[in-house]
């Protein structure tokens, strides 16, 4: 039970971290963007490549943080990970989405997000082939917490909790305090207005882009470093992170990240009681419940 | 020669039954403007709840009731379009996306109950042994075979004279009117919930029938046969033909099932030998490339749409471009 | 006298082919009001939407001191000195009153002294500036409307209907605010459905109907005539004087 639920929390502070960029792209340009997830794909790799770069070239980067197993490099890594996935997701709307934006309707969109997301998925087998990898080949020995409920936690788990919280705790800094979360905020509220007040569309649609795929990255990070690294890591977030955003409300960031704990936390416990191969659907379920009770989410603004 | 021609049959029924897959998403997608995410759970209910119905009894297995085929096939279709109400009273009434989402949740629900829930489904090994529609009676394979796609065409003809006769009638007009602007349409006393939940689940049953002639031509399904890429295939036939054109749909379903088995052929047979472990995700991307290229270049398809040729979408996207909330 | 702000032969719609504004014709003088009156769906907020570069505009153009604004992206106006103030949805309601106010002021240099002298401005605005903007009154709202609008100093405001759905005596105080910024060298262009008391403030009225030209000219005679007077001041819809 306790253990369910720790680990629960853990995967919940992952899918809200996916889910806060997905919410603000799916309110702010008005589709569901199934490509979005591979975001957290491309992150995973890319901090993969430059962790064995930078460890590659300084060696006295390699060394985990004990008890970590992160390392210096990888969390270099992680931080140009951020940066080239953000990157990726605004080379991406640049290439494909914002051109259908200019000529089609909002399903088309959709639409081409599932062709995106097949594309990418499938480069990255094709680059770093089918089979799992790892960031450290270290054994992460698990610290027991307590036997009676028996509670394993892996040093890595409690990083990547904190270090979830604190990015998440960053971004809420910036909406609330500077000028250009205001101006974030005013463009996910009213589009028009916020143009005539001076706020350049295009400019915020890029940086929701850098600022999702950014955190995204992290997400990926955090998952492979508490499991493992594969090209279907994007897609298994998929449901969940849509299912955040949908309990929290499209829209809202703080919606995506109750969403996402939410989710993470509910299929945590659901599995105590339906065998494994369910945990897929979970999300799925988690949908269904929030349509049929409260269809505009936790903090939805009622879209019509 | 012999082969040559079993294999052409084989080759078509196989596009046929996916025509009629595509005929449903195009009532869907073409017609309503209805996104389905899921079209291979509505595919797999048909195939499995006529494989349930209508196959042999197994030890420790549920199902094998050796319904007639067409009752078993008529309980797959109803079991598709259960799911299909469902998910559509649920998400039609709200955002466009939701049922996008929703649908595609259905396809990873289902999947997950068809590779776990083994006293249903068979779990991952599947279930076999269906008994082949007029097998016994006729006997010769070939012969079978080519009887089997005349079936398949018929029933292809018959959903697609069926859906002309639909989408030609006041009931398509009203569909395609609250596909273009849902406003207009209620004003004119449509109601566009009920008619778009009547074409999800039409279209869904549509995919439901192509399902149980898939059971009843392999005599076996697995979650193998139910892998998401089907749902990107019947997509990419739909955008090359043409969505909201019948004819474009099952042009689309011949080329791209054409290009894709031509594909895998030539991948396998010149491709290098370390390379054979990557040609499924070649073909992914083929056929990811196709949808998008498609939609950045093509959108309307081979075979547009002739009625309205969309005016009105391509003309309300001026309204949204500064999304005017004023 | 000279024109701050002109409009010549317009057409500007929000589906292509299908102009709602045809063949406008329109000048503000400086630090003059000028009203525009008509019917509903006349096209008085497609006007100025197409003014503030929220509407494609086919044909025409728009010129500001001289310079050709047609067609300008949205965020620029600012920069111009034009500022606008839409009829409905003009504020951020989930921002709180400060925060709406320190967006529209983000690019101003002297942004600190520039919020207090429009929280003088506006005092209930300064007692409140903590809350959310969707908590305001009516009247406040406008009030904020008006304020981000002022914040930047335009040379030009474009007001859509800034007295709708506020009480008589609320209203009335919008209008004479809105006067007294003609004082101060701002030029305004103001659409209203409150035609008597809106023509009683302005200096110049135009009329425009299914998206063209009706009638123009100054205010005072407009109010006077008997034509006028029929159509848009006798009915029931005026009654508000
Ligand atoms: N976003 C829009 N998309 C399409 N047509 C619109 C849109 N907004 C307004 N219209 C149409 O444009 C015409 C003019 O509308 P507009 O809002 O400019 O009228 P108005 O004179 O401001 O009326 P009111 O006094 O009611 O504010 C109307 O026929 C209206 O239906
Ligand atoms: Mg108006």
């Amino acid at each position: 039970m306790i253990q369910s639920l720790v680990d629960g929390i853990l995967t919940g502070a992952i899918i809200s971290l996916g889910a806060i960029g997905l919410t603000l792209v799916m309110h702010m340009l008005r589709f569901a963007n199934f490509a979005y997830a591979e975001l957290l794909a491309i992150g995973a790799y890319a901090a993969l490549v430059f962790d064995v770069l930078f460890s590659g070239l300084v060696p006295v980067l390699d060394t985990a943080f004990a008890p970590l197993t992160l390392s210096g490099a990888l969390a270099l890594a992680t931080i140009i990970a951020m940066v080239i996935t953000g990157a990726s997701a605004v080379a991406i709307d640049w290439l494909v989405f914002r051109r259908i934006r200019a000529k089609a309707d909002a399903l088309s969109m959709v639409f081409a997000s599932f062709g995106v997301a097949l594309i990418v998925r499938n480069v990255l087998v094709l680059i770093f082939g089918h089979s799992a990898q790892l960031y450290s080949n270290d054994i992460a020995f698990a610290i027991v917490v307590s036997r009676d409920p028996l509670l394993l936690i892996k040093p890595d788990q409690v990083f990547v909790l904190g270090a979830a919280l604190a990015l998440m705790t960053g971004f809420h800094l910036i909406l609330t305090r500077t000028t250009f979360g205001f101006a974030l905020r005013a463009v996910a509220e009213n589009p028009a207005l916020a143009q005539v007040s001076g706020v350049r569309l295009s400019t915020m649609i890029t940086a929701v882009w850098m600022i999702g795929g950014g955190l995204s990255a992290a997400a990926g990070v955090f998952y492979a470093l508490t499991n493992q690294i594969t090209p279907v890591l994007g897609h298994n977030f998929l449901l969940p992170v849509f299912a955040a955003t949908i309990v929290g409300g499209i829209g809202s960031v703080h919606g995506a990240v109750l969403g996402g704990f939410i989710v993470g936390i509910a299929s945590g416990l659901a599995l105590m009681v339906l065998p494994s191969g369910y945990a897929p659907a979970m999300p799925f379920v988690i949908i269904l419940a929030v349509l049929l009770v409260r269809p505009n989410g936790l903090f939805g603004r009622d879209e019509s | 020669m012999i082969g040559l021609i079993s294999y052409l049959a084989f080759f078509a029924t196989m596009a046929g039954i996916l025509a009629i897959v595509v005929l449903g998403l195009n009532l869907q997608w073409g017609y309503t403007g209805l996104f389905n995410g899921g079209v291979v759970a509505f595919f797999g209910a048909g195939a499995y709840g006529t494989m349930i119905l209508g196959g042999r009894p197994e030890p420790g297995q549920f199902g094998g009731f050796e319904w007639p085929f067409l009752f078993a096939l008529a309980g797959g279709v109803l079991l598709a379009g259960a799911i299909a109400w469902i998910v559509g009273i649920l998400t039609l009434r709200l955002r466009h996306d939701y049922l996008a989402i929703a649908t595609f949740g259905v396809a990873v629900a289902f999947e997950s109950i068809a590779r776990n829930a083994e006293w249903l489904t068979g779990g991952a090994k599947g279930l076999r042994g269906f008994p082949r529609p007029l097998e016994a009676a006729i006997g010769n394979t070939f012969v079978y075979g080519l009887c089997f796609l005349a079936m398949v065409m018929a029933v292809l003809a018959a959903v697609y004279w069926a859906l002309q006769r639909l989408v030609q009638s006041p009931y398509g007009r009203a569909l395609r009117a609250i596909r273009e602007d849902e406003v207009a349409a209620r004003s004119l006393g449509k109601n566009p919930t009920r008619l778009r939940l009547q074409s999800f689940v039409i279209g869904s049953m549509i995919m439901g029938v192509a399902g149980g002639l898939y059971v009843a031509f392999y005599a076996f399904v697995s979650p193998q046969d139910l892998a998401p890429i089907l749902t990107f295939q019947v997509w990419a036939m739909l955008i090359v033909g043409g969505a909201g054109n019948n004819r474009g749909a099952v042009l689309g379903a011949f080329l791209i099932w054409g290009a894709w088995t031509g594909s895998g052929f030539a991948l396998s047979k010149f491709a290098p030998a370390a390379m054979q472990l990557y040609t499924g995700p070649i073909q992914y991307i083929l056929i990811g490339t196709v949808i998008v290229v498609m939609l950045l270049w093509r959108p309307q398809g081979l075979l547009p749409e002739r009625i309205t040729q969309r005016f009105t979408k391509t003309a309300s996207k001026v309204g949204t471009t500064s999304k005017g909330a004023f | 006298m000279t024109a701050l702000l002109t409009i010549a032969a317009l057409e500007a719609g929000y589906v292509r082919d299908l102009p709602i504004l045809r063949q406008v014709n329109l000048s503000v003088m400086r630090a003059s009001l000028t009203v525009i009156i008509g019917p509903n769906g006349a096209g008085k907020s497609t006007l100025i939407k197409a003014i503030a570069g929220l509407v494609p505009v086919s044909a025409g153009t728009v010129t500001l001191d001289g310079a050709d604004i047609t067609g300008i992206r949205p965020d620029q106006m600012g920069a111009l000195g034009l500022a606008y103030v839409p009829q409905t949805d003009n504020i951020f309601r989930h921002l709180t009153i400060r925060e709406n106010l320190a967006l529209v002021l983000r690019r101003v240099p002297d942004r600190t002294t520039r919020l207090d002298e429009l929280y003088a401005l506006f005092p209930p605005l300064a007692a409140k500036q903590a809350d959310r903007a969707g908590s305001l009154s009516g009247g406040q709202r406008q009030m904020l409307a008006v304020a981000m609008a002022l914040s930047g100093r335009p040379r030009v405001m474009l007001m859509d209907e800034p007295s709708a759905g506020l009480s008589p005596k609320i209203a009335a105080e919008v209008l004479d605010l809105t006067r007294s910024l003609t004082a101060q060298g701002v030029t305004v262009l103001l659409v209203e459905q409150n035609v008597k008391q809106a023509l009683r403030v302005a200096d110049h009225c135009y009329i425009l109907a299914e998206g063209r030209n009706q009638l123009d000219g100054p205010a005072a005679a407009i109010l006077s005539d008997p034509m006028v007077a029929e159509i848009y001041l006798g009915g029931k819809r005026v009654g508000a004087a």
